[in-house]
């Protein structure tokens, strides 16, 4: 990931310098928003269907030990190989070592969040494997050298014609052709080739059923089942999470993933893959990396709920006029908010408040997550861990003193106002944000509690 | 019924025509309300800061000030909100309790305890209700576009009682303004954007007052407004139901 | 210990004490028109249904319509007259990268979501309704049921190695939001609905 060491405030506020794409990119993904909405109205019982979700996963959070055993001994005796990695690195080794012993210098990779948090394309890159993400938005990502913006929907912060200059460049398209027709039809062409010579295919997992040793990969373009079916090996890379105890509970969840991410009554293939195709290999990761420590987070512990639908981050009005980018995080918006701190705090100390508290994402969340509260604890957590501005800290220190005493409170807000009538200069200035691009309230004589004090003072109260 | 009025500190400071709005309304329904002149802030400001640790001191202070009432009336969702999920004491635990529970919004509180049937009032103008995320998805003032389930809104429940007034459809209903307390500063490149667009939204619908049952959101988007030169004027829900209102 | 062990331990050990496993009751005849809702639903995400009585109507509408191609593959014996029928594993999957058009069956639907439910029984392999160009598949329009939990009712005592839900062509709409058919999978997906 490109790192930097800009907060999200910062690189949004370079965001921002282009109003009109800001405006692009807002309304972008409200259109998917408002996708989502007319699905999941058009169905009977949405809400009982997002408290069914929110149910099972909190069963799977309770007996997720067991889940993972009964799992692992399904997809064993269905003979997949199961593998266990406790953290990114021991990921990306067990996946270069899969790929060595067998002699692979190629891979096609169908999208997989997990493989981004881990930075297995950098890794496997340094180690001399090729590899060729095969989701067009990722493709096109990739291309640009950049990471994906958004998980659904990786290169939703492109124009056509930035994609159309970059197939231009790396593919030899004719100079000016953005149309979205003729650039996806380039990359099939392209990727096909690709998928019929890579003898490795990697995939995510979206569900994992404990009961069967089954796993379900949703795409749209069949890039998974490209790269799996025609590959002699196909490891699927899945977080501890991803369990669901019964096959019969796949129902719920592909009735509200594709509804809550894109307002698709259902992804155009919902793969469910439990023997390994004759003649070849499959292997499963299963990888930890902080998801047993923020388990054990009990304010946090039901973001791992998360199926990864995206809906928060299209709700998200914050996200919406940010950018995916600025969260810089391989899971940016709301849900990405309550996952990164939960790794390293001191780095994504910004996350928590790159919010309104607003509450659009937990309303939208197909299993109920409460993504706002958790933002608002999140904060609470970081400040007492030491991890909040020096600046922000004595701020808030002298507030305090300020707002717990009535005689202090009384006598600030009058100076308050007195300094904004006869030297506003004092606040209208460019070190003031208020000020930058809002007035500040016109300042009335009295506060309402002198109003208060003069006209109702004669009334006879008993309290 | 004793009702303690709850004024936030803004509001106090800035917006004193709001409180008053608030305080004759609920005179004239009969209600006797009283202001604890000795009340400040309700610590929101601390604790979404992610310093909720230091609003101890606005907590007892707030418990000190409005325990004896039977309600307690605020016209801020957002503070009440804070109140309602926040408010806490070690000393004064069974009180801090009993206020969680009798602390309310003024729409809510008017439309829940009140049940109103009635104002007298007239407000001949074009109105774009700005629904606060705080009163609408915290006190859910009002339905929520994101859930399947039937509509109502209370502070439209309201202002369809006063003469003259026209409630504006907007492009999007529930949209957040992007004031988010600190946010409004720490982030002020997006809440700014945030906040110019509600504001074209209203504009774009032919709106001539936005009114909302937050000041904190009217301050931000009348900011914008006022910056930007715009006819386009905001104004307390209570201002308009008080219908003496002076704009 | 193993990092097995390790993640394990740590599992048991930060897990929440109990909750309940979930009931929940989705099985309610919520659609009663099945043929009506299937056709609606897959014919808006871009699917093409062809009403049919008889498998001679499908032979015809293939002779007359599926000719962007020379290959045309099924796995349906009764159609090795119009296309060259399939068997099981004959070959690696990398024979199939010049299939134009590939005509399989089905024996179950969903209504509410337009999808086909198809295992590797049904196909000579895994790869044949991906690869293929265009996709066709012959449904009975008893065999459509309401929506995803009456499928699972159906799918839950099927043993299979692999299996898939097809809902409508191979999509994108990674370039700006713009739909656009023909991803990596299919460009088409036309059902031939036996009514």
């Amino acid at each position: 990931m490109k790192t930097t060491d800009k907060d999200h405030a910062a690189l949004a506020n370079e965001f921002n310098k282009d109003a009109p794409r800001v405006d692009w990119h807002d309304e972008t993904l409200w259109w998917v928003r408002q996708k989502r909405d007319n699905a999941v109205k058009k169905i009977p019982g949405w809400e009982e269907l997002r408290e069914a979700g929110s149910q099972i996963k909190n069963n799977v959070l309770a007996n997720l030990s067991g889940y993972l055993k009964q799992f692992e001994a399904n997809a064993q005796a269905n003979g997949v190989h199961v593998h266990w990695a406790i953290d990114a690195k021991e990921h990306n080794e067990i996946v270069l070592e899969l790929l060595q012993s067998n002699g692979v210098k190629k891979i096609v990779k169908s999208k997989s969040m997990l493989t981004e948090e881990c930075n297995l394309n950098e890794y496997l890159n340094l180690n001399g494997v090729d590899v060729i993400d095969t989701d067009l938005g990722e493709f096109i990502v990739q291309l640009a050298n950049e990471h994906p913006s958004h998980i659904v929907l990786p290169c939703i912060h492109k124009k056509k014609e930035e994609i159309g200059e970059l197939f231009h460049q790396h593919l030899g398209t004719p100079a000016g052709n953005a149309d979205p027709v003729f650039l996806t039809e380039t990359a099939r062409r392209h990727l096909r080739e690709t998928f019929l010579t890579r003898k490795a295919a990697l995939t995510g997992v979206n569900f994992a059923v404990a009961e069967t040793g089954e796993f379900v990969v949703c795409t749209n373009e069949g890039n998974a089942d490209m790269g799996a079916h025609l590959a002699d090996i196909h490891i699927a890379s899945m977080g501890i999470e991803k369990i669901i105890p019964k096959r019969k509970h796949l129902g719920v969840f592909l009735r509200v993933l594709a509804r809550s991410a894109t307002g698709q009554p259902v992804t155009t293939y919902s793969s469910h893959f439990k023997t390994p195709r004759p003649g070849a290999s499959t292997h499963i990761v299963i990888v930890d990396n902080g998801r047993s420590k923020q388990l054990g987070r009990e304010d946090f512990r039901n973001s791992l709920k998360c199926i990864r639908c995206g809906a928060c981050m299209n709700t998200c009005p914050v996200y919406r006029r940010s950018g995916g980018h600025s969260y810089n995080n391989a899971i940016a918006g709301p849900i990405g908010s309550i996952l990164a701190p939960n790794l390293d705090m001191k780095k994504h100390a910004d996350l928590p408040f790159a919010s309104t508290l607003c509450g659009s994402c937990t309303n939208v969340c197909p299993v109920k997550i409460d993504i706002h509260d958790q933002l608002y604890k999140w904060r609470q957590v970081i400040v007492k861990s030491g991890h909040a501005p020096v600046a922000k800290k004595a701020a808030m220190g002298a507030m305090t003193r300020v707002l717990s005493s009535p005689v202090s409170y009384k006598v600030a807000g009058k100076l308050g106002r007195l300094m904004m009538k006869r030297a506003p200069f004092a606040v209208n200035n460019q070190f003031n944000p208020w000020y930058k691009q809002r007035e500040l309230p016109v300042v009335p004589e009295n506060s309402f509690g002198e109003w208060y004090k003069k006209n109702r003072n004669n009334k006879p109260k008993d309290i | 019924m004793k009702v303690g009025l709850f004024v936030p500190c803004y509001v106090d400071q800035f917006y004193p025509g709001a409180a008053i709005a608030t305080l004759e309304l609920l005179e004239k329904l009969g209600v006797d309300v009283q202001y604890p002149s000795r009340q400040t802030c309700c610590g929101q400001p601390m604790a979404n800061s992610g310093f909720e640790h230091l609003t101890g001191g606005c907590n007892e202070l707030f418990i000190e000030n409005f325990s004896a009432f039977d309600y307690i009336v605020c016209p801020s969702g957002s503070c009440v909100l804070h109140i309602k999920h926040h408010l806490q004491s070690d000393k004064n635990e069974a009180k801090a309790a009993a206020i969680r529970n009798k602390v309310y919004e003024l729409v809510e509180f008017l439309t829940d305890v009140l049940k109103i049937t009635n104002l007298k009032g007239s407000f001949p103008h074009k109105v774009g209700i700005h629904q606060s995320c705080h009163g609408q998805r915290g006190l859910q003032l009002s339905q929520m576009t994101e859930l399947v389930a039937p509509s109502f809104s209370k502070p439209r429940y309201l202002l369809d009682m006063i003469a003259g007034l026209e409630i504006m459809p907007l492009d999007r209903a529930d949209e957040c303004c992007g004031f988010g307390g600190t946010f409004c500063v720490a982030e002020e490149a997006v809440s700014v954007k945030m906040g110019k667009d509600r504001v074209a939204d209203h504009i774009r619908n032919g709106v001539e007052y936005i009114t909302a049952a937050d000041l904190s959101c009217l301050m931000h988007m009348e900011g914008i407004l006022r910056r930007q030169g715009s006819p386009l004027k905001v104004i307390h829900i209570a201002e308009i139901l008080n219908g003496e209102c002076t704009v | 210990m193993s990092s097995r062990n390790k993640i394990l331990t740590a599992v048991a050990e930060n897990q929440p004490r109990t909750a309940p496993f979930p009931e929940f009751e989705f099985l309610d005849a919520e659609c009663i028109y099945l043929s009506e809702t299937f056709i609606n639903v897959l014919t808006g995400i871009g699917g093409t249904v062809i009403p049919v009585e008889t498998m001679i109507e499908i032979q015809n509408y293939i002779l007359q319509n599926f000719n962007q191609g020379p290959r045309t593959v099924t796995n349906i014996p009764a159609l090795n007259n119009v296309a060259e029928l399939m068997h099981q594993s004959s070959t690696s999957p990398h024979a199939l990268s010049d299939v134009d058009y590939a005509v399989i069956d089905t024996r179950l639907a969903v209504a509410e979501n337009g999808a086909v439910w198809v295992t590797e029984k049904g196909l000579s392999d895994r790869a044949l309704p991906f690869i293929c160009q265009h996709l066709a598949v012959v449904l009975n329009a008893g065999d459509i049921v309401s929506n995803m939990h009456a499928a699972y009712e159906v799918i839950n005592a099927d043993d299979y190695g692999y299996g898939t839900f097809i809902a409508g062509p191979s999509k994108t709409a990674d370039i700006e939001q713009s739909l656009v058919l023909g991803a990596h999978g299919p460009k088409s997906m036309t059902v031939f609905l036996m009514m």
